[in-house]
């Protein structure tokens, strides 16, 4: 009977949320003070600011994007170095909107500026747009997409938010030059938008296939719109060489091989092809999409509570951070918090998964190499781990184990002394794979130096988590802005030199550790009492005891599943430390029951664009080595 | 061939009566899959057994399936809980995991195969040699599961011939360990051919 005393016997007399209000940001007025002094300090005439965000956000004149980005990068102040995301959402009534009022004439079809109209109330946002400097007609140009650029600094540990408004057919010059990381965002942006990013070097489709027409994630598109890829439409990939290696004349012949997408060291459905000289590589390209299982569109057709299975299978290794994040960002938009012990929980599982996800990475990545007895050995803890979370939900993999507001049910009462019974027998698995290869000539000759990336390449594709760490960038999300309570836990963000293999399986190795660290601490704490779900019947479902027994909470149950959770009209953005970086989520919500936008910030996605920058000039029994060891997930590349 | 009822829990040929094997005890009843029970004949001082030779050959075919697993998402995962040591498919002879389609006579699709994969799928399943059999592991891969979208086959029926449908999202390692069970009984008594 437990989960009658998970809500309160008196009725609840919080305050109801209405889709009516905007979304007001905990952090809004340091956010906007923040952003004033950045807009002060750059003098830039492009930029105008957005307040009441979650972060400094500014709106910016497409043909000032670039000029912005490189001042925002190379300002010794700032020090915008790292492009953490860059996306589109599609507004069309605002377009329509726009030219239903304006003085344009009926007939015509071109749209112009409208340079004395203020920007239009738009969706998702309550904010004004306050002139910092005089701006130009274009900064207040109507548009319907918003092209959102998210850098990070790592100096100041800060985000900033840019946004550029382009209409239907409009072009946007290309960030390329400044960030490397935005090459695949752009493409991406491309593919689903339609949005052109001139001078782009090789602006063409990303996720979907040749044969696809439109642009999907426009509101326009039909979700369940197919169109069928005949082998005859497969287009022929022919990778750049390298023009370092353009004019080497070697003895050998140079051959072109593809590995994949059904390849067995790709793991998954990842596409290189490779020019070959000799045994070298002077040339890679890669193709990916063939995992996009819709993830964006997908969420836009659900309500915020279905959305949480499709989290799941993005990193299916390590399912429960994904879970979390999601909903953290839900939270954070609806402005709860979930109680302490499902935070608790929460925490815990995801340290477990993490390591559940590192032995996939260290595993899979020494069967690569031959070391076929580690795969079979590690995969005796995984199992365990999963154990653990089937006993705690009933699913093992995938389990959707949390809820918007907590958790889906309790733990089982033996959790602490299972997962105890898991800290302990971990650190033996963890030092037997360690001894059996560290100093093993073979499996050293094929990692220390091969496939390195610098700290500054890496910063600039947008690296994070361990494949950044292991360039010597000891960028941690929980470290950096903590949440479910990190700051709280003694733990250090390993780091290693050289950003090759051999680091990044040293920074798993040891980030493995570390958790187990504060597990041991979140264990030693004990759970704390109480409910694992927030009591707020707008949120999550009364227990069904009280809805057959009181008409309150069969109203609020019949609402909640009726008319689903409904968030305040507005944007917001959260980030977790995922097993392969920060994960973030960004929300838009229009105020009704399905999300309006929800864009995951996959972390694999910019690593993998690296990929053949990183094995240019090595051979591909390294280029295969290194591929396992950036653990890239297909479910999370191709959303 | 008669649709008889297998048990798969022990040898596929089951001494049903008479002494230990050795000498002089080899007389006694078995039942080979898809034929009634029948006496072990003596000849010429040795054992025979008589029977087709497509009995034996899908006898010998069951037992030792290769399964190339065309994974692509998190069913993927799973196959490979059930190929390593915990569960361990070894037990029932399924454990030489073949990546070339030319080695393999069993295609397990663990995964959603989206329209971009679709000819990749084809042109494999096209490669392997006959005959071959495909199980069709977890929701997506039988229905496009709750992937109802613009990139994503709705079942890989669209395109390839199906033997198995494993439900589950993603299905169990012992889920998709008992779909192979179910398709050794069903090369054995005959029923598959293709």
């Amino acid at each position: 009977m437990s989960t009658l005393t998970k809500f309160s016997a008196i009725p609840y007399t919080g305050p109801a949320p209405t889709n009516r209000e905007p979304y007001v940001a905990v952090d809004g007025p340091a956010a906007d003070a923040r952003g004033a002094a950045i807009a002060a300090a750059l003098q830039h005439p492009g930029m105008s600011q957005e307040l009441g965000q979650d972060m400094p956000s500014f709106i910016v004149g497409k043909e000032h994007i670039v000029d912005v980005l490189r001042a925002l990068k190379e300002s010794s102040e700032f020090a915008f170095t790292m492009p953490l995301d860059l996306f589109g959402v599609d507004y069309p009534k605002r377009e329509s909107r726009e030219s239903g009022v304006g003085s344009r004439s009926e007939t015509g079809g071109l749209r112009t500026p409208t340079p004395d109209t203020p920007p239009p109330a738009r969706v998702g946002s309550r904010s004004e747009t306050t002139d910092l400097e005089t701006p130009t007609p274009d900064t207040r140009h109507p548009g319907r997409f918003d092209v959102i650029y998210q850098l990070y600094s790592l100096k100041n540990n800060e985000r900033i938010r840019l946004k550029v408004r382009v209409a239907d057919g409009e072009s946007v010059p290309t960030g390329t030059g400044v960030f490397k990381g935005l090459d695949w965002y752009e493409r991406e942006v491309f593919d689903m938008y339609g949005v052109i990013f001139d001078d782009h070097p090789n602006l063409r489709r990303i996720l979907t296939h040749e044969a696809f027409q439109g642009h999907a994630l426009r509101k326009d598109y039909d979700p369940a719109q197919r169109w069928l890829l005949t082998e005859n439409d497969v287009a022929r990939i022919i990778p750049k060489i390298d023009p370092r290696f353009e004019n080497v004349d070697t003895d050998y012949e140079r051959v072109t091989l593809n590995l994949g997408p059904s390849h067995p060291a790709t793991h998954g459905t990842l596409r290189i092809v490779v020019t070959l000289d000799g045994e070298t590589i002077i040339g890679a390209d890669q193709e990916i999409g063939y995992l996009h299982r819709c993830f964006e569109k997908m969420s836009e057709t659900h309500t915020y509570q279905q959305v949480i299975p499709y989290t799941d299978r993005l990193n299916y290794c390590s399912a429960i951070i994904n879970n979390v994040g999601y909903c953290m960002a839900v939270e954070k938009l609806l402005g709860i918090t979930a109680p302490a012990r499902a935070q608790h929980i929460r925490l815990m599982l995801c340290e477990f998964m993490r390591i559940a996800d590192h032995l996939v990475c260290i595993g899979t990545n020494l069967v690569d190499m031959g070391a076929l007895t580690n795969f079979w050995y590690l995969f005796q803890p995984r199992e365990e781990i999963y154990g653990l979370i089937e006993a705690c939900c009933g699913a093992r993999l995938l389990p959707s184990y949390t809820r918007i507001g907590g958790l889906a049910v309790d733990v089982p009462p033996d959790f602490l002394a299972k997962s105890q019974r898991l800290v302990d027998m971990m650190p033996k698995f963890i030092n037997d794979v360690e001894k059996l290869v560290d100093r093993n000539k073979i499996f050293l000759d094929r990692v220390v130096g091969v496939a390195p990336i610098s700290a500054e390449d890496a910063i600039n594709f947008g690296f994070t988590g361990p494949c950044l760490r292991a360039c010597g960038v000891p960028y941690d999300v929980r470290k950096a802005s903590p949440y479910l309570g990190y700051e709280t836990y003694d733990f250090d963000v390993p780091i290693a030199e050289g950003g090759d293999t051999y680091a990044r399986f040293l920074v798993r190795m040891e980030e493995m550790r570390q958790s187990l660290k504060i597990l041991q601490q979140a264990i030693d704490r004990g759970l704390p009492e109480g409910p694992v779900i927030v009591d707020n019947p707008y949120v999550a479902l009364p227990p069904k005891a009280k809805v057959y027994n009181e008409m309150e909470s069969l109203i609020y149950h019949f609402k909640l599943i009726m008319h689903g959770i409904q968030p305040p009209v507005g944007e917001t953005y959260f980030q977790v430390e995922g097993g392969n970086g920060e994960l973030g989520f960004y929300l838009v919500s229009d105020g009704t029951k399905n999300p309006y936008r929800v864009r995951c910030r996959p972390p694999c996605f910019q690593i993998y664009s690296a990929f053949p920058e990183m094995i240019m000039g090595q051979t591909i029994p390294d280029a295969i080595a290194a591929l396992g060891s950036l653990n890239i997930i297909a479910g999370e590349l191709d959303h | 061939m008669p649709n008889q009822p297998y048990d798969s829990s022990g040898s596929i040929i089951q001494r049903k009566r008479g002494g230990p094997p050795g000498e002089g005890a080899e007389k006694g009843l078995i039942t080979l899959p898809g034929e009634s029970e029948r006496e072990i004949e003596d000849l010429a001082g040795g054992t025979y057994l008589t029977t087709t030779v497509d009995t034996m050959v899908n006898w010998a075919r069951g037992n030792s399936l290769w399964p190339l697993p065309f994974g692509t998402a998190c069913c993927a995962i799973e196959f490979m809980s059930m190929v390593s040591s915990h569960y361990d498919i070894a037990r029932f002879g399924a454990e030489v995991v073949r990546f070339s389609p030319r080695q393999a006579d069993l295609m397990i699709v663990a995964g959603t195969i989206v329209d971009k994969m679709s000819p990749v799928l084809k042109k494999i399943y096209e490669q392997m040699p006959e005959p071959r059999y495909v199980i069709a592991m977890g929701a997506c891969a039988t229905s496009g599961g709750f992937y109802r979208a613009y990139h994503v086959v709705q079942g890989i029926d669209e395109i390839i011939p199906v033997d198995m449908w494993v439900p589950g999202c993603p299905p169990t390692p012992d889920g998709l360990m008992y779909s192979i069970l179910k398709l050794k009984e069903k090369i054995q008594r005959g029923e598959i051919r293709r």
